[in-house]
């Protein structure tokens, strides 16, 4: 159905640094015609960078930005065939309601008369009919993000863009702004680069979503793909909620977690192969009757969440899940749980554990991450270059960042059931992660510390 | 009883600050040749110092400070305000930097100033006159208007530039249409303020002014009180000047708290 000269955009290996930062790391993305394009992911992931990399406002490092067929990372701004909204609505306090919506008909020597008419049919567009006059000082901030993108519509772009437009406002208002978006997408048939932290307003508004994390692009795919087939763990946790775990892919449609065996619907992960487990916690049938159930637990905290209850649940073998149902169940009951196969999604682990590449410095010390460890002797020589790996629950973390071989910063924090996964961000941008049952919280400042009985070396060929 | 010790000192306060303009604005109603003498009311000195039979030079002596204050306040606004859009595009130390050197001449005394101007021009070998004094006082002017834009800057939404560039303006017309009607505000309060500042200058025009005969305000009644005993039409003139400066000053005082309303009100 979809036919190549359909694309409207297409980035081809785009990368931008600021001052040694990797922003956004060789992105790949084609825009088809008439699309509504969502950028998710949260702050700092390189969405926004990329937006106005579209716009114009930054030029890339690397990479080109086709737009129907040419080229146009060169292009300035001005001269691109598409329109922004920004997030803090950018009107000019100078000009009244008109002026600021006709500012870009006026510059393209567009006749009065049908200036007036468009300037006109943009406002009932977006419901602003009669406020012509009015200044835009004295508007609400609903009201000005309305003025904003009736600015950028009434030049009829080929793509509109629109960084966060509703971030401001409340949530009610909100509410109502993305049912216009939408309608207003439909109506106007243009493709709508969008981009938002907020995962619910993505999957509401988007025929496809781009999540973005660490200035890499994680999944394509309609809201629907992304919910129900996260690829990895990120945007498991990032789109909407989830239970996220370890699990063994025993053969095809056997996948073993929590300490118990269930069947699924995947197929080709081969066997006995660790997997990533998510369960949306809506997906978790609970019942008062542990007898029958496949597995059981004990219900830890009951929370009224408005259509339905949050409990979070722990189960015979020590896992704790967070279940919503539409019943409540009491604290300390015992309660049993079933899973239905096709609930059940398999994901393949991005890694099994920490690699790292390294040299040699003496036959008992190695330098990983522009340190240097001590390690048992393991026929490697001075000078050697190695391959150094660490399980995930044999790297220390400590308090006192100067009492670790390395220093870091936990970034990324994953609830997996019975232990946290982390992400941490050692001095020298290398990322290790660490298996743990410590409570950490993100931004902490932590020293890094391997056993010498734990660096699993080989020699690199 | 506390009150009125308070209001007491603030009218004796005031009294001590107007007192000099005061006795100089009622003499100038009197036609005396030296001040304190009161021999009638009369507007005598008002009309001939605009009739300009008696004191041909004083005529051109406030023909020249204004001329030059306008031509000093134009320029010294357009550079400082192109300045300070240049420095409110940089970033960090080089930001901090232009700022401290832009802040340096105006706390530098005025009488340095005039005498490096004066030892600049001299080495350069440029003839001392009229135009020596304007770019002297645009030196010392473009600092203060840079001081008076700069907040406007930082008051913009930084997104409106990229807004306009967007919808088709060109940087040029992004400057024409967006940025100065936006900073507008501080660039006529930096005109106003370059031009009395201009006209208030003694310093440095002294230093910058040469012999070829040129005079302003200031040199002129300088010249003139080292001659013996000022001039009476001097009395008219001191007059008219503070009233405009007074006025001046209000304008600039509505303007921004009108401003600060407007703030307010978003």
């Amino acid at each position: 159905m979809v036919k190549q000269n359909n694309t409207i955009i297409k980035i081809e290996h785009l990368s931008k640094s600021f001052a040694e930062k990797v922003v956004l790391d060789d992105i790949n993305l084609d825009i088809r015609r008439g699309e509504f394009v969502t950028l998710l992911g949260p702050s700092g992931c390189g969405k926004t960078t990329l937006l106005r990399m579209i716009a114009g406002f930054l030029q890339p490092d690397s990479g080109v930005i086709i737009m129907e067929g040419n080229d146009i990372s060169d292009v300035p701004p001005h001269r691109r065939p598409l329109n922004t909204v920004f997030q803090r609505y950018a009107l000019f306090p100078h000009l009244n309601v008109y002026d600021n919506i006709a500012f870009g008909l006026k510059l393209n020597k567009v006749p009065a008369d049908e200036i007036e008419k468009r300037v006109r049919k943009a406002l009932k567009m977006v419901s602003m009919t009669y406020y012509e006059d009015r200044d835009v000082n004295s508007l609400s901030g609903g009201q000005q993000q309305r003025v904003a993108i009736a600015r950028a519509i009434v030049n009829r772009p080929k793509v509109l863009l629109l960084d966060e437009p509703l971030a401001a406002l409340d949530l009610k208002m909100r509410k109502d702004m993305q049912m216009e978006l939408k309608e207003m997408h439909n109506t106007l048939g243009i493709t709508f680069i969008y981009v938002t932290h907020d995962q619910e307003e993505a999957l509401t508004l988007s025929d496809t979503v781009v999540v973005m994390s660490d200035g890499k692009i994680q999944q394509i795919g309609s809201p629907i793909d992304i919910y129900n087939e996260p690829v990895n763990s990120f945007v498991a946790d990032f789109i909407g909620e989830s239970n996220i775990l370890n699990g063994r892919m025993l053969k095809d449609r056997e996948v073993e977690f929590i300490g118990h065996t269930f069947e699924c619907v995947d197929e080709g992960f081969g066997e006995d192969c660790a997997v990533d487990v998510v369960i949306r916690p809506e997906d978790i049938y609970i019942i008062a009757n542990a007898e029958n159930a496949k597995f059981t637990g004990t219900v830890k905290s009951c929370i009224f969440k408005g259509v339905h209850y949050e409990m979070f649940v722990e189960t015979d073998k020590g896992y704790e899940m967070m279940i919503q149902d539409y019943n409540a169940f009491d604290v300390g009951s015992t309660v049993g749980m079933f899973i239905k196969p096709s609930d059940i999604h398999v994901m393949q682990k991005e890694r099994v554990c920490n690699t790292f590449e390294g040299k040699m410095i003496s036959d008992t010390t190695v330098e990983i991450m522009g340190s240097q460890f001590e390690c048992l002797p393991c026929g490697a020589k001075e000078g050697d270059d190695v391959i150094v790996r660490v399980d995930f629950n044999k790297v220390e973390l400590l308090d006192n960042k100067e009492d670790g071989i390395v220093m870091g910063e936990i970034e990324f924090i994953l609830y997996k059931g019975n232990h946290y996964h982390l992400t941490v961000l050692t001095d020298e941008g290398e990322k290790v992660y660490v298996d743990t049952n410590d409570i950490w919280d993100k931004g902490d400042f932590v020293g890094i510390s391997v056993s010498s009985k734990d660096l699993r070396i080989t020699k690199r060929v | 009883m506390k009150k009125f010790f308070a209001q007491t000192y603030l009218w004796l306060l005031l009294a001590l600050l107007y007192a000099p303009i005061i006795i100089i604005a009622v003499f100038s109603f009197t036609e005396a040749k030296v001040l304190g003498n009161w021999t009638g009311f009369s507007t005598k000195l008002y009309t001939s110092l605009f009739s300009g039979g008696v004191r041909h030079s004083l005529l051109d002596a406030i023909e020249n400070t204004f001329t030059i204050a306008l031509i000093a306040a134009a320029v010294s606004t357009i550079l400082g305000s192109i300045a300070a859009i240049g420095i409110h595009n940089m970033r960090g130390r080089k930001r901090q930097a232009i700022t401290f050197l832009n802040n340096i001449p105006m706390l530098n005394p005025d009488i340095i100033t005039g005498i490096s101007l004066f030892l600049l021009f001299v080495s350069l070998g440029v003839t001392q006159g009229y135009m020596t004094v304007v770019l002297a006082h645009i030196a010392f002017c473009t600092p203060y208007v840079v001081l008076s834009v700069m907040p406007r800057l930082q008051q913009m939404n930084p997104n409106i530039y990229e807004a306009a560039l967007d919808l088709g303006a060109t940087p040029f017309q992004t400057l024409r249409k967006v940025i100065i009607p936006e900073i507008r505000p501080g660039m006529i309060s930096g005109f106003i303020l370059a031009f009395t500042l201009s006209i208030d200058d003694f310093a440095v025009t002294i230093f910058t002014i040469g012999n070829q005969g040129l005079e302003t305000l200031s040199t002129f009644i300088y010249a003139d009180a080292r001659k013996g005993g000022l001039t009476p039409e001097l009395r008219p003139l001191s007059t008219i000047i503070f009233v405009t400066v007074l006025l001046l000053l209000i304008i600039i005082n509505v303007r921004a708290r009108r401003a600060a309303r407007k703030q307010e009100n978003i």
